[in-house]
């Protein structure tokens, strides 16, 4: 501390002329420690997931991992997982939006108005349910953002205002059956391109499927190396080879078990494509895009945010826009896969997207989420209730241990913040 | 050796990777004013903490003696039941409850569980009565100034028969007046038998109130000084520095150039108070390379003003109109003033300065994302560069530009928040008390950077409430008062009375 003296000042505020000067350097010994905890911290609910994915499996004789099972789990689960995606977003921006499951109704019903009564060609009507979830998002985010009511409130309005909207498309009756092609989007597989292999474990295992799996794992490793020596050419720490190498490790065979699994079921279900493809994009827009950045930004100070020139109204306006459309997206993946758009459909379902942010590792405060984690916290439940049921516990059980591990899961965040003294 | 109330021994206290105290000493008289001073950092708030529980006994190493008998504090309530009681730099009161709930707050005034609210407001009357707080006890807390609410957290420690009274920087946040009343009754209450310890930056306060002086230096208990000598500032600053600080402030030599900002017939209304006007008509105009003070007392306006320049992010029905580099623009956003190369650096870090959970590199980045980022991609690589550049430039203390900001002193997140203005490429820089809640060798950093700013041809603006700091580092000096500049006055001319006649002046009709 003392160090600072009257002729030392500071020998200049220019980087450029310091920053050619850092050499590598290693984190020192004593943050190895803390660099143990930190990691627990931000992987503990990985490792939860593994828990309770282990728990189920041996409950259920393994049939928790059979090839149709993983299958059933992503499909079950998608607009669940869709949902998160959008509401981990606006948790970070420090909101709430309590009518995901009204906008996933009313988005399914004007599909099934447009493609099934009034034969409006498939493409064209997911064209224009996408738009009328973003004029949905567009109409909160008016209120939330530019007139400043609390987004509980509003979007408590809109679980009301949508719900109602959705019974007055459909007559109060479900509408269906969807064009197969909508069906096979929600519900459907992807074809066999190049056969199957035939040899060993493997057996019966599509080719295209298995290659498909190793070009994504070669995409993962590649990326992660490629950003750890870029950091290690700015001379930043990075974590330790070893810790690093097993991280990858794990992922690559936690994906390819998954992918072997499906390729000996039906393939890759298409909607599993789908959501691959919505939680890299916004893992990117979130970590490496600076409208997500700005995201974290409102979220950890608003106030700070605002006198940083950030268009908080703006960004805020977007967020539910966003949240509007991925709404659309699981509206007509939840219609599609029942085949009919229902009164009911998505009831509740705001709550299972907003408790998977949680478990993920999102802060009530706002600042704190990852989408990777809001994943991961849908898993978790989705999990629970495929697995409890497989050993055929009854609902009130489901619920039960959901809730508890809701709270468990918040209540370890909370204790490690804690523990690490971010929250005098 | 007169009579002891409080003696604290070879107190050490840990913190993972940190000692924060190390073998700490410290007697206290009875009836006397104790104050304690030290860098951020030093252990200050630690060793009060650890002596009002709240690092409960087996946290720490080393003995605490009240009165001649061993303390084992395990939470503040046990503290409190023995008479001490601690105020916080960050006042806990609950804003929607009136004067009279917040001071019986935990303690209230209920006979069988029911509130006997004449009692209580008849109590707070009487408590209010003694610190000197001229209002109703029903009045709500959040309609009070900050000077009100310190003079509400006293009397609730009055209320509980408080013996040692601990008060962390309890003048950080007051004005000259509100400061002086309090130091007042500091000294009223030590007469009553109260005795006082106190947490203080302000060291031309500690001489004026205090009978004897702790300084610790990082983690450790350097000397006590008893004050009935004369002990002068700068003998305390060495205490705390370690070393004889014959300035101060750094040497600068001004290389002033053309101008390049001129705000003029400014006017701001209250957003909250119909009609109140909070700037009126001021004109003023900086110039390169010139470091100018912007001096007044609280609620002069200087604030209000720095803000509703900075892209209207305070007030309406603001008129007037600002050039720079002699063009006239107009900011009506804080994008616009931004691209424009004006900062603000805002007086309260914590509430509109850092996004406190975040990391360094992030905070710098805050303001300046865009440069970056090509088409919205941010080079997170490049981002970590130019913060460590300024984490090195800057001598920000931490290990890395990892590092949360929420975890920094009060003078590392201020050069954080520098550091985000100087890297938008500002060429006016408005700093709104930028040594609050800084230690001495910080400030002295701070200085330097300001100067540093100005020979790089920025124009900068300083607001203070310290008159020695604008008297230290600026070329040239407006004053304000009731939104009105009353004045202004060169660095040869200026004089703290000078100053503050021009501060006090009421507006001449």
């Amino acid at each position: 501390m003392t160090s600072v003296g009257p002729t030392t000042g500071p020998s200049t505020a220019v980087p450029e002329t310091t920053a050619s000067e850092i050499a590598v350097r290693k984190a020192p010994d004593r943050f190895g420690g803390r660099l143990f905890s930190a990691n627990l911290r931000q992987n503990g609910i990985y490792i939860a997931f593994a828990l309770i994915i282990a728990l189920f499996s041996v409950l259920t004789g393994g049939d928790l991992l059979a090839p149709q099972n993983i299958s059933n789990l992503v499909v079950q689960n998608s607009y669940i997982l869709i949902l998160a995606i959008g509401m981990i977003l606006i948790i970070i921006a420090g909101h709430i939006d309590l009518s995901a499951g009204s906008v996933l109704a009313v988005t399914g019903a004007i599909s099934a108005e447009l493609m099934v009564n009034n034969d409006v060609p498939w493409p064209l009507a997911i064209l224009i349910t996408l738009i009328c979830g973003g004029l949905i998002g567009a109409w909160q985010g008016y209120w939330v953002a530019y007139f400043g009511i609390p987004a509980f409130i509003v979007t408590l309005a809109g679980m009301l205002v949508f719900r109602a909207l959705t019974l007055a498309v459909l007559g109060n009756q479900g509408i269906g059956p969807f064009p197969d092609e909508v069906r096979t989007i929600a519900n459907g597989f992807m074809p066999t391109y190049l056969g199957n292999i035939g040899l060993g474990p493997l057996d019966g295992a599509d080719l295209f499927t298995l290659l498909l799996g190793l070009v994504f794992v070669a995409g993962i490793v590649v990326t992660q190396w490629r950003s750890r020596a870029g950091r290690m050419r700015y001379g930043q720490s990075v974590e330790p080879t070893a810790l690093f190498v097993t991280k990858l490790a794990i992922a690559a065979v936690v994906v390819m078990t998954v992918v072997v699994q499906l390729a000996r079921f039906k393939n890759l279900p298409w909607v599993l494509v789908l959501l691959a493809a919505l939680v890299l994009a916004y893992s990117l827009l979130t970590d490496r895009v600076v409208f997500g950045r700005h995201i974290y930004a409102i979220g950890g100070n608003l106030n700070a945010a605002t006198l940083s020139g950030i268009k908080v109204k703006s960004v805020t306006f977007w967020l539910f826009v966003n949240m509007g459309v991925l709404g659309a997206i699981a509206g007509i993946v939840f219609a599609g896969r029942l085949n009919q758009a229902g009164p009911t459909a998505g009831t509740g379902f705001e709550l299972d997207a907003i408790a998977a942010a949680f478990i993920g590792g999102a802060a009530v405060q706002g600042g704190v989420g990852r989408v990777v984690g809001a994943i991961t916290g849908g898993l978790i439940m989705g999990v629970i209730n495929n697995g409890m049921s497989l050993i055929g516990a009854p609902t009130e059980q489901v619920m039960l241990f959901k809730g508890l591990v809701l709270l468990a899961a918040v209540a370890f965040d909370v204790f490690a913040k804690r523990r690490a003294g971010t929250a005098r | 050796m007169t009579d002891v109330i409080l003696q604290m021994r070879h107190i050490t206290k840990t913190f993972p990777g940190v000692t924060a105290l190390n073998d700490v000493n410290l007697t206290v008289r009875r009836g006397e004013i104790h104050a304690i001073c030290g860098e951020n950092g030093a252990g200050k708030s630690t060793l009060m903490k650890v002596l009002s529980g709240v690092h409960p006994h087996g946290d720490y190493t080393g003995d605490i003696t009240l009165d001649g008998q061993p303390c084992r504090f395990g939470n503040i309530r046990d503290s409190e039941r023995l008479g001490v009681v601690i105020i916080h730099q960050e006042l806990a009161l609950c804003p929607n409850l009136s004067i009279a709930e917040n001071i019986f707050l935990g303690n209230e005034r209920a006979p069988r569980g029911v509130v006997n609210w004449n009692r209580t407001n008849a109590d707070a009357a009487e408590l209010m009565q003694r610190v000197g707080l001229h209002e109703n006890p029903t009045t709500p807390a959040m309609d009070l100034g900050v000077g009100k609410q310190q003079l509400v957290e006293i009397a609730k420690a009055l209320s509980k028969r408080v013996r040692l009274l601990i008060l962390d920087e309890p003048t950080a946040a007051l004005n000259d007046e509100d400061s002086a009343h309090l130091l007042d009754l500091l000294r009223g209450l030590r007469d009553q038998g109260i005795t006082c310890v106190i947490i203080s930056h302000k060291l031309n306060e500690i001489r004026a109130v205090a009978d004897s002086t702790t300084i610790l230096r990082d983690g450790r208990t350097i000397e006590t000084l008893d004050m009935a000598a004369d002990v002068t500032e700068d003998r305390i600053i060495a205490g705390m520095v370690g070393r004889d600080l014959e300035h101060r402030f750094p040497e600068h030599e001004p290389r002033i150039g053309e101008e390049v900002l001129r705000i003029e017939d400014w006017t701001v209304h209250s957003p909250t108070q119909h009609g109140r006007v909070v700037v009126a008509g001021a004109n003023l105009s900086l110039r390169r390379g010139e470091i100018v003070g912007l001096a007044g007392l609280m609620g002069a306006g200087r604030t209000e003003l720095a803000m509703s320049v900075f892209g209207r992010s305070y007030g309406i029905g603001i008129s007037g109109r600002i050039f720079k580099d002699g063009r006239e623009i107009r900011l009506k956003t804080v994008g616009d003033a931004i691209r424009h190369g004006l900062a603000y650096a805002t007086e309260d870090r914590k509430r509109y300065g850092l996004n406190l959970i975040e990391d360094i590199k992030r905070n710098v980045s805050a303001a300046g994302l865009n440069k970056l980022a090509t088409r919205g991609w941010i080079h997170d690589n490049e981002e970590y560069r130019v913060a460590d550049g300024f984490r090195l430039g800057m001598n920000i203390k931490a290990p890395n530009v990892s590092a949360v900001t929420g975890k920094l002193s009060g003078g590392n997140q201020q050069k954080v928040v520098l550091s985000k203005w100087l890297f938008t490429d500002a060429d006016v820089l408005i700093l709104d008390e930028p040594t609050r809640g800084i230690d001495v060798g910080a400030k002295y950093e701070i200085y330097s950077i300001i100067n540093h700013m100005a020979d790089q041809g920025k124009a900068v603006l300083v607001i203070s409430s310290e008159l020695p700091e604008l008297l230290g580092v600026c070329d040239r000096i407006y004053a304000m008062s009731a939104g009105r500049i009353t004045g202004q006055v060169t660095r040869e001319q200026a004089t703290p009375e000078r100053l503050m006649q021009f501060m006090t002046k009421v507006k001449e009709q």
